[in-house]
């Protein structure tokens, strides 16, 4: 799994890692189980089968066992749900619009700074540049913030999924979806989208980079200037660079 | 005796009408089971050579196997849409639920012979419809068919209309099948045969049954408002007409999630007799077992928002979703530990049926283990959509029904055709098949939980390792795939007739006091059930 670089990822893996071993040592069991009956009871072993087919003391136990454990596993797991749900004192709030097949990430509570993150095609990447992983735009978010996330889409659904933060939401046209993330760490962070949304699915990553929080606020100040003509729905702009990818997918 | 009563049986009751009357309009569940059986075999070949042209382009990143992802979206829908319902459920509710269901009770065909004929003649078209699919491209929207994508905003082509025209053609043999499967086991059960002294494999096609006419319904509604969606004008799941994508994954999953154990409940049972029978004992806990899959069914359906929930559903639906799920777990535990105490103290043959029994248990132990991991919604935050999630339903799916359609091929083999299978190629095709499954899906744990995204046709370098691994592991599979054929090739080539009850003791049912093949017309006189 990859490392933690915020709260919620962190609290995912405690769970994640009690529950694994957990269902690693059921397994086992099962699995040792069969192991020793095929060996003990086997037709030369054992030539004389039993008749027994009740048993209701085990037939209790085995299943009041497995009671116990699922409630002692959903304890914690309601705990991280909630968690998980929102933040109830969001310091950023960051809008992720998913389009085919492109991110937008807009800042309302800064200018509305708004902006498009596209995929760097395969033939367009520099040296040390991850494949199918690099964007011209990176979302840009301070570190030690709690930050609300609201998802949105402008035609079908896609995923915003960043695994090392422990955040994902679909990206649903018409609704607006919220919950929040949080980075611990400075860091480029990796994500990709994550429900079927057509062609060039596997190609409209997510690059979140976390940075201090002067820093952050740098990059506001430029971006704002950077992104002032911007408009969000371009479609001129955005059609255009849409099909460079797609046929970059193809082609190369 | 076996072969002198054969023959005796053949001039009484055998009356077998021309090839085309037999074959094309038959009435007779034995006839219509074989039918389906063969169109499994089909289907399943169709869809496992989809599997292996995927793990051909994942085998490394950046491949060109599929040049292009509207063809690789295609392919990965027509995949899970044959596998579902071309191959797994003809193969355990068609195919033996028709061969067996009489046999086992004692009844001379189904309810509705004829009806029983259209719910399979239904099928080739349907069949025909996902191949235009598939062939003209079109339906790139997933298995899930989740709007907007698949509707005519974004799947513009009659592909996709030809797709969901299958699935209405498929859900309606399903859905007469399943009335004709509930009329039989109620009304037509031999005197003496009280539902609880019913063969587990009854019980499941009778809990299979209800939920195929529970859930059937609600998938034809879904996808009939999406047709209108496509091509009427109609708005049902278009928030720009008021309507709500989330509205049809609320739909779909009220079947799809009984649809999984519609896929697995019939494998239930044929693993209960397969068990039985090798361990010379009867089932342990029969009554917790029958019920077991009752619990299961009824609870299949209060648990569908759990494949949703990251689709912005309410924190405390949530939390319910996952309790509910949870609570799966019980049911199914009581099941593997039952199985597993009916072996214990018996005397254990391991014939190629008995492997797949067992390898079905280790499996669907694995599959079910990490069902509980994704039931909590905290963790399903980062591995829905994952490649977690393909393994855990190919563990499920692609192993344990899989494993319990050949447990069940290989017990009844020499029932239906009268030859037996040929026991070292039998045992051949387990080991090849549980190699290569393991190896194919057991990776691809590790790549869900680092993050690599399901249906993508390429993947960043990181993945690069188990995608190796898992494709090398599908090969081997596909190898397997053909040794089956040659298993089956040997056994209707086989000079060697068998006995009515080949497997001796430790097989009590019904099916065994009847011939191998059984006549053309069983059970002209009901039996007597102690």
């Amino acid at each position: 799994m990859q490392a933690a670089y915020g709260p919620l990822k962190r609290d995912e893996i405690w769970l994640h890692d009690i529950v694994l071993v957990i269902i690693t040592l059921i397994t086992l069991f099962v699995g040792g189980l069969l192991v020793w009956v095929i060996y003990r009871y086997n037709a030369a072993r054992n030539p004389v089968p039993s008749r027994t087919s009740h048993n209701t003391i085990i037939e209790v136990l085995w299943t009041v066992i497995p009671v116990v454990i699922l409630v002692g596993i959903a304890i914690p797991s309601f705990r991280l749900v909630y968690y998980e749900d929102r933040t109830h004192d969001p310091q950023l709030t960051i809008k992720a619009t998913g389009h085919q097949w492109y991110w937008e990430y807009t800042y309302p509570d800064n200018n509305n700074i708004d902006f498009s993150s596209y995929i760097i095609p395969d033939d367009q990447l520099k040296p040390g540049q991850l494949r199918l992983l690099t964007v011209d735009n990176e979302l840009v978010i301070p570190i030690n913030k709690n930050i609300r996330i609201l998802t949105t889409s402008g035609d079908v659904i896609h995923s915003f999924f960043i695994p090392a933060l422990g955040v994902q939401r679909y990206a649903i046209p018409g609704r607006t979806i919220e919950t929040w993330m949080r980075a611990d760490t400075v860091g480029t962070f990796y994500g990709e989208c994550n429900q079927i949304c057509g062609t060039n699915h596997s190609r409209m990553p997510i690059v979140v980079r976390a940075v201090p929080e002067q820093e952050f606020n740098a990059w506001l100040a430029q971006a704002k200037t950077k992104f002032a003509n911007a408009t969000p729905q371009a479609p001129d702009t955005t059609s255009e660079p849409r099909q460079q990818v797609a046929s970059a997918g193809v082609q190369h | 005796m076996s072969a002198t009563t054969h023959d005796h049986a053949h001039d009484h009751h055998d009356h077998k009408p021309g090839f085309f009357v037999r074959w094309l309009c038959s009435t007779n569940h034995k006839d219509i089971g074989t039918l389906y059986l063969c169109f499994a075999v089909t289907g399943g070949l169709v869809g496992g050579i989809l599997s292996e042209i995927m793990r051909a382009q994942l085998n490394f990143p950046g491949n060109h196997v599929v040049t292009d992802g509207q063809a690789w979206n295609t392919i990965i829908t027509s995949h899970g849409l044959l596998m579902i319902f071309f191959s797994v459920m003809p193969a355990l509710i068609g195919g033996f639920g028709n061969w067996f269901i009489p046999l086992m009770i004692g009844a001379p065909d189904m309810a509705f012979p004829r009806l029983n004929n259209i719910s399979f003649w239904l099928l080739p078209p349907a069949f025909t419809l996902i191949l235009i699919g598939l062939f003209m491209g079109e339906s790139g929207s997933g298995w899930t068919l989740y709007p907007p994508l698949s509707n005519a905003t974004y799947e513009t082509g009659m592909g996709m209309d030809c797709t969901l025209f299958a699935l209405h053609l498929a859900g309606a043999s399903s859905l007469l099948g399943a009335i004709n499967f509930i009329t039989t086991i109620f009304n037509m059960r031999a005197p003496g045969m009280t539902l609880h002294k019913m063969p587990l494999f009854i019980w499941a096609m009778l809990v299979t049954a209800f939920l195929l006419l529970l859930s059937i319904p609600v998938l034809a509604g879904a996808i009939t408002m999406l047709i209108c969606d496509r091509n009427f004008g109609t708005a049902f799941f278009d928030p720009a007409g008021g309507g709500d994508p989330v509205l049809f994954q609320h739909l779909f999953w009220f079947f799809g999630h009984p649809e999984v154990y519609i896929m697995i409940v019939p494998g239930f049972g044929i693993i209960s007799h397969v068990i039985s029978t090798f361990s010379k004992k009867p089932v342990f806990g029969y009554l917790g077992m029958a019920y077991a899959m009752v619990a299961i069914g009824v609870i299949g359906f209060v648990v569908w928002a759990h494949h949703m929930f990251i689709s912005g559903i309410d924190v405390d639906t949530r939390a319910y979703f996952m309790a509910a799920t949870l609570v799966i777990a019980v049911p199914t535990g009581i099941k593997i530990f039952s199985w597993i105490a009916t072996m214990w103290g018996g005397s254990i043959e391991l014939k190629t049926p008995m492997l797949w029994a067992i390898g079905f248990l280790f499996v669907f132990t694995i599959g079910g283990v990490t069902g509980v991991v994704l039931a909590n919604a905290g963790i399903d935050e980062i591995v829905h959509n994952t490649y977690y999630v393909v393994a855990h339903f190919h563990y499920v799916l692609s192993l344990g029904a899989v494993f319990s359609i050949f447990a069940g091929f290989y017990y009844w083999i020499g029932k239906m055709s009268g030859h037996q299978y040929p026991e070292f190629w039998g045992k051949v095709h387990f080991w090849l098949t549980f190699i290569g499954v393991n190896l194919t899906f057991f990776p691809q744990h590790f790549l869900g939980l680092s993050g690599m995204p399901r249906r993508y046709p390429d993947y960043p370098q990181a993945f690069a390792g188990w995608n190796f691994v898992s494709s090398i592991g599908a090969y081997v599979g596909g190898v397997a795939f053909l040794v089956f054929l040659y298993v089956v090739f040997r056994t209707f080539t086989s000079k060697e007739h068998v006995a009515d009850n080949y497997w001796g003791d430790g097989a009590t049912t019904l099916e065994w006091t009847v011939s191998s093949p059984p006549p053309f017309h069983t059970f002209a006189e009901l039996p007597r059930f102690r």
